[in-house]
């Protein structure tokens, strides 16, 4: 009953009245975040990182405040995914399949409600498998050495650019970017500069919450100027709210099916809420047996698997970022971001020395969805009014907000120009479709991956063969090639609608 | 197909670079087997490989934006330089009001909005971060108030 007292000691942090507040608060913000088109929870939680510090917040709470924001936004995501057909964020892509056909028949309200329940379904019963899995990989971890760490690092680097890109140079070349900017600064075990090229400003690194809200937000707004305002809000009109109970019922199992699959999609590293809505949605589309043509024409457990889907998958991405520090999705990576900054280090022995920070965020986590439920539901008529936010005022305040943030950190108009080359970056990769989050991974993870190489090799004293010595190694190592590999071949069945980069 | 092709080898070339001045990294005569400059190596082959690999086998071209947007585009990056430049000598409320406006304008050209979209972001946004959050901006720098 070790979980019970853990939970309860979590409750203890959670239930206090700042940490509820930043909790509902987070969750309202996220839900916002997550409803408009075009900013996604890697895009919301990135911009608000830089305030949280302003609020001088702990780190329990600040990370209460972020995963809830997170939670948020994969609920929200699929208001506009429903109403307007346009996905709120890309794991919401999806619902747009069920979802729109069923607002176009008069049924948005219902469709509403359900995906509401279905998120709920998904992130509550994913907050519990996270409450039980994490603790057990966090004793499996204690058996990483730096040589199990090195091969774990290049199999987030291998699923992630496998399964989110449709090219693989271009998802290798993402990663190596990454890695190569974070070489930038002092090398960690000789305090020798590395590529600075005499800069003082990059004696100590490029600041990757600099690199984040680059790449993401600023990089958000010249996409959005170059469509000219694509998908600007329409008025819709909701009808009368009533609980579907029937569509409820009927779909219960698609949702638990959904859950399940999602959960595990979000466990693996790299994969994320996008793989696990893709995949909830077409696993329901095959074992549906008399109904099969109805889906993508308005099939309510169209509706409830995709959105079941993506919030198992949030929960499960939390599973290998808490316990190994290797982030399960884009949004997750934002978080390590996070965690790095506080001075918290992800691991096993977070589990131990920190166990309020865990505890208290599952507690907050379990509590937040209760919230969710509650605004996404009853409430869910004031994020459609805020729907209607036209662009004209939306982008230039969310351009103001990212630069404020960035410039509040260090004060430097320094960081703010690198800021905008890894805009102008992040449009120019984006066109090309190389996907962008390897290189935040890259940035994030590559004085860990460097050092956990440099000192397996101090270990063996130089011997390569040491990094394959362990069962372990050797199966991270070949997972990591198939996670690379396998997607070439299985790229003309997988048809995936859209690039994925949650 | 030539986005790709000429991506690629600007990616190549980058990498390319990099080894190179990798080499240049000083190494401490007690180093670790592994020392300071295989890691980065290790990171410009794998930019040289994918570089070559997507001039090699290109994707198909994106649809790359017309003149118009191209200006809308060029005008966003010198508006956004300013607004970072400005932001510490002349403060937050005069950048981001002007900032602002143009987005807003550049979104929908429409003078009544981008200039009620420049004042009220600017007044709005100065009063939530400053006093609510308490972000460290200065309404006006020092080049206006002397």
């Amino acid at each position: 009953m070790d979980i019970l007292a853990n939970l309860t000691q979590g409750f203890a942090v959670a239930l206090t009245p700042t940490t509820l507040l930043l909790a509902v608060g987070g969750c309202f913000l996220g839900t916002v975040i997550g409803s408009l088109p075009g900013l996604g929870p890697s895009n919301g939680v990135a911009i608000l990182i830089p305030l949280a510090f302003s609020l001088g917040l702990d780190a329990t709470q600040a990370l209460v405040l972020m995963t809830a924001v997170y939670y948020g936004a994969m609920y929200g995501g699929r208001i506009s995914s429903i109403l307007l057909n346009i996905p709120g964020d890309e794991p919401a892509l999806m619902t747009t399949l069920d979802g729109y056909p069923m607002a176009r028949q008069g049924r948005a309200a219902d469709a509403l409600v359900l995906s509401g329940v279905a998120s709920f379904v998904g992130a509550f019963l994913a907050t519990i498998g996270l409450m039980l899995m994490a603790p057990l990989l966090a004793r499996v971890a204690y058996l990483f050495g730096p040589a199990e760490y090195f091969a774990l690092y290049l199999l987030a680097f291998c699923t992630l650019g496998g399964l989110t890109s449709r090219n693989q140079a271009k998802a290798a070349f993402a990663a190596a970017l990454g890695l190569a900017i974070a070489m930038i600064g002092l090398d960690n075990q000789t305090g020798i500069p590395r590529l600075t090229f005499g800069a003082i400003h990059l004696m100590d690194g490029v600041d990757f919450l600099v690199a984040i809200v680059g790449l993401f937000a600023v990089a958000e707004v010249f996409i959005f100027i170059e469509g000219h305002g694509r998908g600007s809000a329409i008025g819709t009109s909701l009808g009368r709210l009533t609980i579907p109970v029937r569509d409820i019922v009927t779909s219960f199992g698609a949702m638990l099916r959904a859950t399940a699959i999602g959960f595990v999609a979000g466990i693996l590293p790299g994969a994320g809420a996008s793989l696990g809505s893709f995949l909830a949605y077409m696993g329901e589309k095959a074992v549906a047996r008399h109904d099969k043509e109805t889906f993508g024409t308005g099939n309510p457990r169209g509706v409830a698997a995709p959105e079941a889907g993506n919030n198992a998958a949030a929960g499960g991405a939390l599973v290998p970022m808490l316990t190994l520090g290797v982030p399960g999705s884009g949004t997750t990576a934002v978080l390590l971001a996070l965690l790095l900054t506080l001075d918290i280090t992800p691991g096993p022995l977070l589990f131990d020395e920190r166990p309020e920070v865990v505890w208290g965020l599952i507690a907050a986590l379990l509590i937040s969805n209760f919230v969710l439920l509650i605004m996404n539901v009853p409430m869910v008529r004031l994020f459609v009014r805020i729907l209607s936010v036209p662009p004209w005022l939306l982008l230039p305040g969310i351009t103001m907000i990212s630069f404020s943030g960035i410039y509040s950190l260090s004060g430097s108009g320094f960081d703010l120009i690198l800021m905008i080359i890894f805009g102008i970056l992040g449009y120019v990769l984006r066109k090309l479709d190389v996907p962008t989050v390897p290189i935040i991974l890259g940035i994030l993870l590559g004085n860990n991956m460097e050092d956990s190489l440099r000192r397996a090799m101090v270990i063996s004293d130089g011997d390569w063969t040491y990094l394959f010595s362990s069962g372990i190694a050797v199966g991270l190592w070949l997972a990591a090639i198939a996670g690379f590999v396998a997607p070439l071949f299985l790229r003309s069945f997988l048809k995936r609608p859209g690039k994925a980069a949650d | 197909m030539r986005g790709d092709r000429v991506f690629g080898l600007v990616v190549t070339f980058a990498a390319l670079g990099y080894i190179v001045s990798a080499a240049q990294i000083r190494v401490g005569f007690l180093s670790d087997p592994v020392g300071s400059r295989t890691f980065p190596y290790m990171i410009g082959g794998v930019g040289l490989l994918c570089g070559l690999a997507m001039v090699l086998r290109p994707d198909p071209d994106p649809e790359w934006p017309g003149p118009p947007a191209l200006v809308r585009i060029a005008v966003t990056l010198v508006v956004l330089v300013a607004f970072a430049v400005t932001l510490r000598p002349v403060g937050f409320l005069l950048p981001a009001a002007l900032a602002s406006a143009i987005l807003a304008w550049l979104i929908r050209p429409d003078l009544a909005r981008a200039a009620l979209a420049g004042v009220g972001l600017s007044l709005g946004l100065f009063g939530v971060l400053k006093y609510g959050l308490g972000l460290g901006l200065a309404p006006f720098g020092r080049v206006l108030t002397g």
